[in-house]
């Protein structure tokens, strides 16, 4: 069963996430991909993590418009309801 | 060795079945996919699992994306998950293009091309997570090469080539590789009836064998091939040099 998605874990995870993904420097729900040097494919297995942890499946046209962590967590969070 | 299994789509015969056993030989558990030829299928794993190796028999019909998310969601929970994927299901319909109906047009490119992409999308992103992964695309010599009567088969292969190289790149650092497998002509059910007159313009003056392609998807699967990626290997006889 996909864990309960809580504003917590959820940030928990994608912060995990992003440090496994060799994310540079200090991850915050304001900082940008770009600062983090996240590139597309981290993305795309970001994506997958938070699949496998919370069920909650994230395609093309969600991701595309995504700037910061915080819009990732926002996005989940708010999937999972 | 690596935990995880093997993929070979429409494996119940040809050079499916030669690439399914030769990837159990190499060690793969063997997750042998059929569409409707059960018995083939089983006569494949039987082989395998005599020869000592480990294999699963599966039906599923690659053109329907709801039949591939299942095949995906049973192997991951009672086999292996997928770490080596052959895209080798496929038909031809021939005929010459002014006589080709959209019917046989759509169902080659959803059969050889399509269902390629889905089972490929559906396999990167384990494969991405494990940084380690292998896809195998069955294209032709046909498709880079003309042939009159089959220009929805030469379509679909050449789009599997151009589909190979850009998610090659897409993918390559993370471990995972992206090939094709180029056969020219080589004996199976698949080709009966195209031999006629073709030997001559063979170089090696005959046809290839299924074995002599899965040699090459088993080189291409394997640890040493971890360099060698958005490419095609041509396998032909020389028909193409």
């Amino acid at each position: 069963m996909p864990a309960q998605a809580t504003t917590e874990s959820v940030e928990q995870v994608i912060f995990d996430g992003l440090k496994e993904l060799g994310a540079e420097g200090e991850v915050a729900r304001s900082s940008t991909f770009e600062e983090l040097d996240v590139d597309s494919l981290d993305l795309v297995e970001l994506a997958q993590i938070i699949e496998d942890e919370f069920g909650v499946s994230l395609q093309g046209e969600d991701v595309k418009d995504l700037r910061t962590v915080g819009d990732v967590i926002d996005l989940v969070v708010a999937r999972s309801q | 060795m690596r935990e995880g299994c093997a993929l070979v789509t429409g494996s119940a015969r040809g050079i499916g079945a030669a690439s399914a056993t030769a990837l159990a030989a190499e060690g793969w558990p063997v997750a042998v996919n059929y569409r409707s030829d059960a018995d083939g299928a089983e006569a494949v794993a039987e082989t395998i699992r005599e020869a000592g190796g480990r294999a699963e028999t599966i039906q599923a019909d690659v053109r329907d994306p709801a039949a591939i998310a299942e095949l995906f969601k049973d192997l991951e929970e009672r086999f292996a998950p997928v770490l080596v994927v052959v895209n080798n299901a496929g038909i031809r319909a021939d005929g010459l293009a002014p006589q080709l109906g959209d019917d046989e047009w759509e169902r080659v490119l959803e059969t050889n091309l399509s269902a390629a992409f889905r089972v490929t999308r559906r396999a990167l992103k384990p494969m991405i997570r494990a940084r380690f992964g292998r896809v195998i695309n069955i294209a032709s010599v046909v498709g880079p090469r003309a042939n009159a009567g089959q220009a929805n088969y030469a379509a679909s292969k050449a789009g599997l080539i151009g589909f190979t190289k850009t998610v090659a790149v897409e993918v390559a650092r993370r471990g995972v590789t992206v090939n094709a497998v180029a056969p020219g002509y080589v004996e199976t059910q698949l080709t009966d009836g195209v031999g006629n007159g073709l030997l001559e313009a063979i170089p090696a003056r005959r046809a290839g064998t299924a074995d002599e392609i899965a040699t090459c998807v088993r080189f291409l699967a394997s640890e040493d091939a971890s360099y060698v990626t958005g490419t095609t290997l041509t396998v032909d006889g020389g028909l193409s040099a």
